[in-house]
């Protein structure tokens, strides 16, 4: 495979760090309204065998983080900056075409939505096997049918064969998505992105699909992004959290540091309003009180500061500077402009109890 | 499949039975006496008697349509003597203006109307399919907009205004072509091609602008849809997402007004045959109305009437094919 970093437009600041290394990634969309910045300097990385969680509410940036390393936002108006690696390959400066070779094969996405995301008018058996011809041109249709009933079989389709001619609006809600794993997964892809995998379906069969991820990742050691607003799915899966919010980095670190120690008031609120069936509730749930910011006017300073409780015992501050994201415990970083102090102590007598 | 077919089957005889029980009716509640109109000068009560019972006018209205059924299948005669009529089976009743049995006047214009039909729906599905792929997959370019401009002129003019430009500027005016006259498929396809071409570009002109707006609507809508964000996830050339993933699913919705724009047309290209004067069944239509020519105009209805009908059924069955949400039951 040939590698093209075009070196002239953006010469590499370093080698990649990890397997995927996305660094400052921008995503911004020109509007009629204004320029949306979807995705606002964004950075993480992730090795073979990994699962990072994205979290964060409805437009945050979440999927368009996502489409962007898949490379779906080339040849739209999108503006794209920043750097995305790939195995060492980077992608932000790579040409289209060289990016489509690797959708599918070395990268593959499972989307929120399985019913749509199937097309209609195509059987599910043949819509996996034409991923798998696509990157097995010499493959028979015998055996890329094999392979995608393997494939089903593998997924937990029951009488994967006959299944193979079923149309999509056949299957049911789990069925469709384990169908759509088998798709992404048919041609052995080394990185899967999830976008909401399990928003459509109901919560048993959550658990059996991320049950299932889990399996496959042990089975073929591939890295995982998995984009959700549930916490509860990131908590079952993921091994690093990445916060989004208003297209930026709130918060990120280990699973265990962002649910055990969470730094960033948004996070607090995330975890405060999640359900817990091991607690006795005495109260109700606390939502975060206002809506996530439009991407086009991002509040000055801090993007949460209009919904966060803390933001007055900063003064000023949290209007008008936009916090770096900063390393507060070696792989655990956060952007806010709290004090250590202030962040420990707010967490310890206030918000730890009440979780 | 087979009960739905018997079921939809007998369901457009019966639909048949009754248009043309209605038609019939309807001719004869006109209170204009064709038996006066064929008299002409000179006429006494004694001739219009006469007359009224060759045409059996005078005969009560069920006895009438009874009659005109019963010769569908047996033929019959009309008039007595030597002045008698003969109509063979099967007889959709005797046009005693033009002398000959109505059946003959519409096998003689159907091939004509078919004719033109048929060359100017493939014209105008390929051209509008086309037209409305590409301006669909340059949205919003200044082709797009130049299109989108021809076709709302294709979609406000009317036909009797295309039919005479295309008539009277190339083939009258400059000769780039010659002038339209029917050659019937079996004599020479290619002058039969030839010459019907003028018709099926006037035709496809007034239809395919309509194709072309709903085509790049559905492909515009269509290529928004996840699972063509599927198809790119996948890896596939843009070439396949579009041509098999978009193109599959945008033009599933055009299958039923095609169906059904052929099968009006099939009826007659009222305008179209006119202007260019050939004897399809439009034509006659035209003529048997002005002529009062009522066993005329009552089988070209009916004929008309099936053509929608079929069409119908037709755009039905395909459907179940092509789309495999829908399942015949």
């Amino acid at each position: 495979m040939s590698m093209l970093v075009e070196d002239a437009v953006q010469p590499p600041s370093s080698a990649p760090r990890a397997f995927l290394d996305v660094r400052d990634l921008k995503v911004h969309f020109p509007t009629d309204d204004g320029l949306v910045k979807s995705v606002d300097g964004l950075s993480f990385t992730l090795e073979k065998g990994q699962t990072l969680g994205i979290v964060g509410e409805s437009g945050s940036g979440k999927s368009v983080t996502a489409q962007a390393v898949l490379g779906l936002h080339k040849g739209t108006r999108a503006h794209i900056s920043g750097e995305i690696w790939l195995d060492g390959q980077e992608l932000v400066h790579a040409g289209a075409e060289d990016v489509r070779r690797l959708r599918g094969s070395k990268m593959a996405m499972i989307f929120q939505d399985p019913l749509s995301a199937l097309h209609p008018y195509f059987k599910v058996g043949a819509q996996i096997a034409e991923g798998y011809r696509q990157y097995h041109p010499d493959a028979s249709k015998a055996e890329a049918r094999d392979r995608t009933i393997e494939m089903l079989r593998r997924v937990g389709i029951p009488n994967p064969d006959k299944r193979f001619s079923d149309y999509g609006h056949q299957f049911s809600g789990g069925m469709r998505q384990r169908a759509m794993i088998a798709m992404a997964l048919v041609n052995d892809p080394s990185l899967l992105i999830a976008d909401e995998p399990t928003t459509a379906l109901d919560v048993t069969v959550q658990a059996q699909i991320i049950d299932l991820m889990k399996d496959l990742q042990s089975e073929f050691g591939s890295a995982i992004i998995i984009i959700t607003h549930d916490l509860g799915v990131v908590a079952e899966i993921a091994d690093d959290v990445l916060v989004m919010y208003g297209g930026r980095c709130a918060e990120y670190g280990t699973a265990d540091d962002v649910f055990y120690r969470p730094q960033h008031p948004y996070a607090w609120g995330l975890l405060g309003s999640v359900t817990r069936l091991d607690r006795v509730r005495e109260e109700r749930l606390r939502p975060i009180p206002g809506t996530p910011p439009s991407l086009i006017s991002v509040p000055s300073g801090c993007a949460f500061n209009p919904r966060c409780t803390y933001a007055p015992l900063n003064g000023d501050r949290c209007h008008t500077e936009r916090p770096n994201l900063v390393q507060v415990l070696p792989g655990h970083s956060v952007a806010c402009h709290l004090s250590d102090q202030q962040r420990t102590d707010i967490f310890r007598d206030e918000i730890k109890p009440t979780l | 499949m087979g009960r739905f077919l018997i079921r939809r089957v007998t369901g457009v005889i019966v639909l048949l039975f009754v248009i043309s029980f209605v038609t019939f009716g309807l001719f004869n509640l006109v209170p204009s006496n064709p038996a006066t109109l064929y008299c002409g000068k000179g006429c006494t009560p004694e001739k219009i008697a006469i007359i009224e019972k060759k045409l059996e006018i005078d005969k009560p209205f069920l006895v009438q349509y009874g009659r005109w059924l019963k010769a569908i299948p047996l033929g019959r005669t009309y008039g007595e003597g030597d002045a008698i009529n003969v109509c063979p089976a099967p007889c959709f009743g005797y046009s005693f203006k033009e002398e000959r049995p109505v059946s003959e006047i519409v096998s003689a214009a159907f091939p004509v109307t078919f004719s033109i039909a048929i060359g100017a729906f493939v014209l105008w599905i390929v051209g509008g399919v086309s037209v409305g792929v590409i301006s669909a997959l340059r949205r919003g370019s200044v082709l797009d907009r130049g299109l989108m401009f021809l076709t709302l002129g294709g979609y406000s003019l009317p036909s009797f205004f295309i039919g005479a430009v295309v008539l009277y500027y190339p083939i009258i005016a400059w000769h780039w072509w010659p002038v339209p006259v029917y050659v019937p498929f079996t004599d020479n396809p290619i002058e039969w091609a030839r010459n019907l071409l003028p018709l099926w570009i006037v035709i496809a002109i007034l239809n395919a602008a309509l194709y072309t707006r709903i085509t790049r609507a559905n492909m515009l809508e269509t290529m928004s849809e996840d699972y063509i964000r599927t198809a790119r996830a996948k890896g596939l050339s843009e070439r396949k997402v579009i041509f098999k993933h978009g193109l599959r699913a945008a033009l599933t919705p055009i299958v039923t007004i095609a169906g059904l724009d052929l099968g009006g047309l099939l009826g007659g290209a009222v305008v179209t045959e006119q202007v260019f004067n050939f004897l399809g069944l439009g034509k006659i239509t035209i003529k048997a109305a002005t002529d009062y020519d009522l066993p005329v105009l009552l089988a070209v209805t009916l004929l008309a009437a099936f053509f929608i009908i079929v069409a119908n059924l037709i755009v039905d069955i395909l459907y179940a094919a092509i789309d495999p949400k829908v399942r015949l039951s």
